[in-house]
């Protein structure tokens, strides 16, 4: 299971870091998407894969480390609200220069 | 009131009020120039009451813990010498307030000017006052700072801006260096406190770090006093308007450097180094400023290079390093302070008449201002040590103090000769100034005809030059009582046996003073062949040297940036992570290699499938990243992946927000979709590829192994904590949320205030943006006829009550069950967003909030709000409290205050995410015959 996890990480990343160097925003979006996947899951694994160890306080239960959920938590929410902005950068961007290439205000 | 109350009082009246001047201008230049004079008699007054113990040799201290961590406490300290600067501080200051208001063009509002002047008094206290050392640096480089403005005040002329940029670069620098020293006095000393370290002398003098520390200090003393080699800047700085000259130039900003020589001189004087290193760099400054003052044209410059002579003075007599001489350094302090400034005055009442500066226009003033000029010629022989003035009994200490230093048997002739060569030009450049400007003939070719100036630029001369006398003629009753106080704190210890008075007997050093006056009037006399001379000596100009090093500088950090950075983000973005692949190859090799296993899960088929339909979609989104909308399709597949496995690894709250997310995400790339070019774009080239693809596998190979590495490794976690008191401490059995809303709450309204900033960057970004709407999709399909179909609208809005409903019980449980704020808040968001997606803009658009941003502040203040109620309980921040309550049918309701801190979060998330689509949405609208997309 956790080499499992772990290639998960390394697809993700690598996949995320070749989209996020492509020149149009498009890609580079998803690229970021896919790295913020990546990087949540080993955030996450930080508190090992535990099953049936949900951290709700019942009797007679275990739990699995709840901190790097709650890490993770606001790192999902943040990265959508990133997600969102660089959205709008991209066609803000579209609008000012013509076109949707990350280096289109690029000084001569 | 007491006493230390008093005390932090002065510098915080004289930092919160230095914007007055700026809020007073409106009405009038009267008005500000009133607003300045009051701060700094405010000043005086605060001062007033701790005066009669400062001079009685007691020491206020105050302090308040500011930093204690690394040593750096608000703590100030006042005793003699801080009184005597505070009085030389904030009198000149209010003499000069009076005349820069008659000085300064009647065009000039002179709000900014005195709001400057007033953030450097401050700054001038702050320093003379600071307890802590470190506290005195940071005062220190804010004179620095305030000087640069107040010399570059003249904005549009070059001189103004380039003498002002060598000033800060030269008294910044030494300011560096005496960080430096201080940080390793505190190291020495064990405190960076005063009173510790001078106490500490012998302790300090000792150590091994000694001599390193005394001259990084001595840097920033003589880069600030302009001492010889670094005494070039202040003859540029002269650019600046003369009231800030006589103010800066004389009384206190050049001051600080041996202000900062006395407070410090128990602690570090008292060893060979000390008199070596200070008394020679202050005689050579002493004769070297001397002679060039007398070759200098401008009257201004002239006595710009008789400062840096007199201060190198004060220097030598601090070097010499014995108790009287530190008293008559600290005299002379004061002595050049009220002389200096009142020429400085004196010289700008002259440019203002005259149009010029240039002593071989200006002549023959006697005639013209007999009064200025009566005034001036006695400052002036004061400057040159005539008696029955006050710079005569300075200088008389310190002809006797040249004559009692005997160190080196058969050289005891050498120092009085000096010192008598110092004086003769010193009287020199008197004699220059007295009579090429107010006599030898007749003015050249003035622009106008020179008059008085008005009656009131001319008061604060008139105090200043009648102080001259007084002091001159009647010392112990005038300083007396100041000096020894602020001798006393300066040796910390007793003071030596001296007397203040004018005759002492026909002794040596009277006869160097007549020495003096009569070679001082030779040299001058022979002034046609000295300037002569002076004239075919070889330039050299250290201004225009620094200029130069200062362009080459610009330029060749100009060719670096090219080098490293062309604008290109994409270069820049692989930079990056060539680095992060760099850092992290480093810290995994680096790392222990021998681990300890912990025990592992075993896969399953389940577990292996999710991963291949990860893979998948991952691999297939990059591969076809050309086609955008399928590669949307594949990376919602992996959103999918990675919410169940948080499913499947214990993680419930996490899978729900990741879904939510998930339909946020792919809506709001829709709609970016549907306004980028349609057109593919090339393909990157073999190279780049190349480099991309090393790059991706290198991040993507290191961290999937740094990942498996850190799963084998043994737990070790600090979250035993917050399972144990989630239930007891929080009153939530859901430890997720309780860690987000109480434990680390402080960290998630951080949170929330990033994701309203998206929300406000939504308005900005997106305000009166238009972009073109394609007609058809990609293909060159038109878009479906009916935009809206009936069914989908229909189907919709019942769906809202319901998933509100959802939202408002998974908010509610989520206390204890997984849920909460952030989750709700996203469903609430997607249901809304379904209408519109449903109904179209035109109908859900007018049923939504009309002020989001009001929305937002609301949310954000039940967060924070909550978090400054627990301060009404005289509890910290964000403290939580929970309890039972008994409702009528529901039964017994466990409430915390968390909650609502997490419907804050709520709130802010909801907003948020609306605000962002329906932005995006609404930009469809603004497109002429284009049609909605949301």
């Amino acid at each position: 299971m956790e080499a499992l996890l772990a290639i998960a990480v390394g697809v993700l990343s690598a996949c995320g870091v070749f989209l996020i160097l492509r020149a149009r925003t498009f890609p580079v979006l998803l690229g970021l998407t896919l790295l913020s996947y990546a990087v949540n899951l080993f955030l996450f694994a930080s508190g090992r894969l535990r099953f049936d160890a949900a951290p709700l306080i019942r009797a007679g239960a275990s739990y699995t480390d709840p901190l790097p959920q709650a890490l993770v938590l606001t790192a999902i929410v943040i990265g959508f609200g990133m997600t969102a902005y660089l959205a709008m950068l991209a066609l803000r961007a579209l609008s000012e220069a013509g076109t949707d290439h990350v280096d289109a205000g690029r000084e001569p | 009131m007491n006493s230390s109350t008093l005390l932090v009082a002065i510098p915080a009246t004289a930092f919160g009020a230095c914007a007055l001047p700026l809020l007073l201008q409106r009405h009038g230049r009267a008005a500000a120039a009133l607003a300045a004079a009051l701060v700094m008699a405010a000043c005086l007054v605060l001062l007033a009451p701790l005066a009669p113990a400062a001079l009685a040799g007691h020491t206020e201290l105050a302090r308040l813990a500011w930093l204690p961590a690394y040593g750096l406490d608000f703590s100030l300290r006042l005793d003699g010498l801080g009184l005597l600067f505070c009085l030389l501080i904030c009198g000149i200051g209010l003499l000069v307030v009076l005349y820069a208001l008659w000085y300064l063009p009647q065009s000039d509002r002179l709000g900014r000017f005195y709001a400057i002047l007033l953030l450097f008094m401050a700054a001038m206290l702050g320093v003379v006052l600071s307890e802590n050392l470190l506290l005195l640096l940071v005062f220190w480089e804010l004179t620095s700072l305030s000087s640069f403005l107040l010399v570059a005040y003249d904005s549009e002329k070059y001189a103004s801006r380039s003498g002002a940029r060598l000033a800060l670069a030269v008294t910044g620098g030494g300011g560096l260096a005496l960080l430096a020293g201080i940080l390793l006095l505190g190291h020495i000393a064990g405190s960076h406190e005063l009173s510790v370290i001078l106490d500490a002398g012998e302790r300090i003098r000792a150590h091994a770090l000694y001599a390193p520390a005394l001259i990084l200090v001595l840097l920033g003393a003589f880069t600030k006093s302009a001492q010889f080699p670094f005494h070039f800047w202040l003859p540029s700085a002269m650019a600046a308007p003369t009231p800030v000259s006589a103010y800066l130039h004389s009384a206190t900003m050049v001051k600080a450097g041996v202000f900062l020589l006395s407070r410090l001189y128990p602690a570090l004087g008292g060893s060979d180094l000390w008199f070596w290193l200070v008394s020679t760099t202050g005689a050579i400054t002493l004769v070297y400023a001397a002679a060039m003052a007398f070759f200098r044209h401008d009257i201004k410059g002239l006595l710009a290079y008789s400062t840096i002579s007199q201060l190198g003075l004060i220097t030598l007599l601090f070097g010499l390093d014995t108790p009287l001489s530190v008293v008559a350094g600290i005299f002379h302090i004061i002595n050049h302070a009220i002389f200096k400034a009142s020429l400085f005055m004196a010289a700008g009442i002259i440019d203002h008449e005259c149009g010029t500066r240039d002593m071989r226009r200006v002549n023959g003033m006697f005639r013209y201002m007999p009064v200025t000029a009566t005034l001036a010629i006695i400052a002036a022989a004061s400057m040159a040590g005539v008696p029955l003035l006050n710079g005569f009994l300075s200088k008389e200490m310190f002809f006797a103090e040249t004559v009692a230093y005997q160190p080196f048997a058969g050289l005891g002739w050498a120092l009085p000769m000096f010192a008598t060569v110092a004086g003769m030009l010193a009287v020199a450049y008197s004699s220059r100034f007295v009579h090429d400007v107010f006599f030898n003939g007749e003015p050249v070719a003035l622009s106008r005809q020179p008059h008085e100036p008005p009656r009131w630029m001319r008061a604060p001369i008139e105090l200043l030059v009648l102080l001259c006398l007084l002091v001159g003629m009647f010392p112990g009753w005038t300083v007396g009582p100041l000096l020894d106080a602020a001798a006393a704190a300066a040796l910390q210890g007793p003071l030596p046996d001296f007397e203040l008075v004018l005759w002492h007997g026909f002794n040596r050093p009277v006869l160097m003073s007549l020495l003096a006056l009569v070679g001082g009037v030779c040299i001058y006399a022979l002034r046609a062949p000295l300037f002569a001379w002076q004239a075919q000596l070889p330039r050299w100009h250290a201004h225009s040297a620094f200029e130069r090093a200062y362009r080459r500088l610009a330029v060749v950090a100009r060719s670096l940036n090219a080098l490293l950075d062309n604008g290109s983000l994409q270069r820049h973005a692989a930079l990056l992570f060539a680095f992060v692949v760099l850092l992290g190859g480093w810290a995994f090799f680096s790392g222990p290699t021998s681990l300890v296993r912990a025990p592992v899960q075993a896969a399953d088929e389940a577990a292996i499938a999710a991963l291949i339909a990860l893979l998948l979609g991952a691999l297939g989104a990059t591969l076809l990243y050309r086609q955008r909308l399928l590669a949307l399709i594949l990376v919602s597949v992996v959103g999918l992946v990675v919410a169940l496995s948080f499913v499947r690894f214990s993680a419930p709250d996490l899978a729900l927000t990741q879904l939510a997310v998930e339909t946020g995400t792919i809506i709001l790339m829709l709609l970016v979709l549907y306004y980028l070019p349609a057109s593919a774009p090339p393909q990157s080239s073999a190279p780049r590829l190349t480099r991309d693809l090393i790059l991706a596998l290198l991040v993507g190979g290191g961290l999937g192994l740094t990942t498996l590495q850190m799963l084998g490794a043994p737990v070790d976690t600090i979250s035993e904590f917050y399972l144990q008191q989630s239930l007891a401490g929080g009153g939530g059995a859901n430890v997720v949320n309780v860690i987000l809303v109480d434990f680390r709450g402080f960290d998630t309204l951080g949170e929330i205030t990033v994701l309203a900033m998206v929300a406000l960057a939504a308005h900005a970004l997106l305000d009166r943006l238009v972009l073109v709407a394609p007609l058809r999709d990609t293909e060159g399909r038109p878009w479906a006829s009916e935009a809206h179909p009936l069914f989908l609208a229909m189907l919709i809005r019942p769906l809202l009550p319901l998933s509100l409903t959802v939202s408002v019980y998974i908010f509610l449980r989520g206390h204890h069950e997984p849920g909460g704020g952030f989750v709700a808040g996203l469903i609430t968001s997607v249901a809304m967003i379904m209408q519109y997606l449903g109904g179209g803009m035109a109908f859900a658009q007018p049923r939504m909030p009309r002020h989001p941003t009001s929305l937002l502040a609301l949310g954000l203040a039940l967060a924070a709000g909550i978090g400054v109620a627990s301060w009404a309980f005289a509890r910290p921040f964000l403290t939580s409290a929970h309890g039972q309550l008994r409702l009528p049918w529901l039964g017994e309701v466990e409430l915390a205050s968390a909650m609502v801190f997490d419907l804050g979060v709520y709130i802010v998330v909801v907003t948020v995410v609306l605000c962002v689509l329906t932005g995006l949405g609404r930009l469809s609208l603004r497109v002429p015959s284009a049609r909605e997309v949301l």
